[in-house]
């Protein structure tokens, strides 16, 4: 099979990537040395290349309507245009077909961004929904053809400041916008930008579509600028230590997202009904999603390993890795409940059963470790 | 193209031997294996005094992304193992063939004939 590649994979191996098949994408998941890269994002500015991820766009008469049924955040949270939600799409049966961000155009343009790989499936049920409930809206990918957009994510502490420099019409539209907020900024060099105070590092920065034809010259611009690119591997390393979820690997089509610590996203409070919401209420939470930290030597954490709590329970980690930042293994648990922050509970690593300490998430935030 | 030292054997498992005058061989792993590992932080190793026949697990390297089992080479006892190495895993990436694991006394000293020349393993490292 040919994998699939960005409008950026000439760009990566012009750097020298270490190319990999990222769920059926040529993507680069590092450029040298993962390590550095994610220290390059947590202290001053790094960049990744997105653009296997799918922006939709939803137009039409009644979007909000139709999103009010179609996922279980609430979009009546999105009042002001420009404003950014996440949130969990769900099946009939209460489990995750993706996590998504939408962002609030006006009231005729709601746009999202899903993941690459479930973009083909969530497409289809989009439309199959906009059929089911008559909503006539037009529902448009814009990762292939004519209308391709790419995503850049720049990240860290220092990441607006550079982008303002590469592209200085994004600076009026954005130095006063909040985190998880859009603008649409027109007549830049790069074309149309849309630049989003959104990201999945744990710091700062902004997400910045651009035209497919664009994404390359704006990468170049952003690496002269002293943007470090940065691969799949430090995006991993930086998301897991923010204590953010990884579809497909923290949650999928067979998980309850209650289980999966993304309840804060799930709106049970309104009456406004959604797919998935009457079988979350009749399952509830069976579950609960914790931080751990490694305490002995013996290994790393990784995804699939079983976690004993003290009573004998058991949970698997979900996502484990070692934290470039706190130079110790964490992982992400799903363990059972009455399971408490600060217990001690033990992780089957090969031949051994070492201890961890279960935490609050996230680990880090803004360049700042907040467990101990 | 990857540095792969004339003078020493490898196993298609990515790991180098070298036969020492001693007549132990000491093992590690190739400038190919610790590329496509990435940033090592982790490396456990056997205690001495070990028998392995080859091919059997005998220490774990972990990188970031993921662990590695490490094989016995050849049949024999551990002789040696480099602590150096457990305290500083990432000069595994900087000196793959400096960063020894373990010394094996073989149970055969002619084991060491059947693993791979520099050639053979050019031909699996890519």
């Amino acid at each position: 099979m040919t994998l699939k590649a960005t409008p950026l994979n000439n760009a990566h191996r012009a750097l020298g990537a270490r190319m990999v098949d990222f769920g059926g994408w040529d993507m680069p998941v590092n450029y040298g040395s993962q390590i550095e890269e994610h220290h390059a994002v947590r202290t001053d500015v790094g960049m990744f290349d997105v653009a296997h991820m799918c922006v939709v766009d939803i137009k039409g008469a009644n979007v909000r309507s139709f999103l009010r049924g179609l996922v279980a955040n609430n979009v009546d949270k999105l009042q002001v245009s420009g404003k950014a939600l996440y949130s969990c799409m769900l099946t009939p049966e209460g489990t995750v077909i993706d996590d998504l961000i939408i962002y609030f155009i006006n009231e005729e343009w709601f746009r999202l961004v899903v993941n690459a790989g479930t973009a083909e499936k969530d497409v289809a049920w989009m439309n199959q929904q906009n059929e089911a409930t008559n909503a006539g809206l037009t529902i448009t990918q814009r990762r292939d053809g004519a209308n391709a957009m790419a995503l850049i994510a720049v990240q860290g502490p220092n990441a607006r400041a550079k982008v303002w420099e590469v592209i200085p019409q994004a600076k009026e539209a954005t130095a006063e916008m909040k985190p998880f907020n859009v603008a649409l900024v027109p007549g830049t060099a790069f074309g149309e930008a849309m630049v989003a105070r959104t990201g999945y590092t744990g710091e700062d920065g902004f997400e910045i579509g651009v035209a497919a034809e664009q994404a390359e010259a704006l990468w170049n611009a952003l690496n002269a600028a002293g943007v470090k690119p940065a691969g799949l591997g430090a995006r991993d390393t930086l998301r897991l230590e923010a204590g953010m979820n990884l579809y497909g690997q923290d949650m999928d089509e067979t998980v309850n997202p209650l289980d999966a610590g993304l309840a804060w996203t799930i709106d049970l409070v309104s009456e406004r009904d959604f797919i998935g919401k009457a079988a979350l209420l009749a399952k509830g939470q069976n579950a609960q999603f914790v931080g751990l930290i490694l305490r002995e030597k013996g290994g790393v954490l990784r995804a699939h390993q079983k976690v004993i709590a003290a009573n004998g329970a058991t949970g698997e980690i979900t996502s484990g890795t070692f934290s470039p930042t706190m130079q110790q293994a964490i992982a992400l648990a799903r363990v059972p409940m009455g399971v408490n922050v600060g217990d001690t509970v033990h992780v089957e690593i090969r031949d051994k059963k070492l201890a961890a300490t279960v935490v609050k998430l996230p680990f880090v935030r803004n360049g700042k470790i907040l467990v101990a | 193209m990857s540095n792969i030292p004339a003078d020493l054997k490898y196993t298609e498992s990515h790991e180098w031997v070298r036969a020492e005058a001693d007549g132990t061989v000491t093992v590690g792993i190739t400038e190919f294996a610790q590329d496509a590992l990435g940033d090592i932080v982790f490396v456990e190793l056997p205690k001495v005094g070990a028998s392995f026949t080859a091919g059997d697990d005998a220490a774990v390297v972990e990188s970031v992304k993921a662990a590695s089992d490490i094989y016995a080479p050849v049949s024999g006892e551990v002789v040696a193992v480099n602590d150096a190495v457990v305290g500083a895993p990432e000069s595994i990436n900087t000196d793959a063939y400096g960063a020894w694991l373990f010394k094996i006394k073989p149970s055969d000293a002619n084991a060491i004939n059947g693993l791979l020349d520099a050639a053979a393993y050019g031909n699996v490292a890519h």
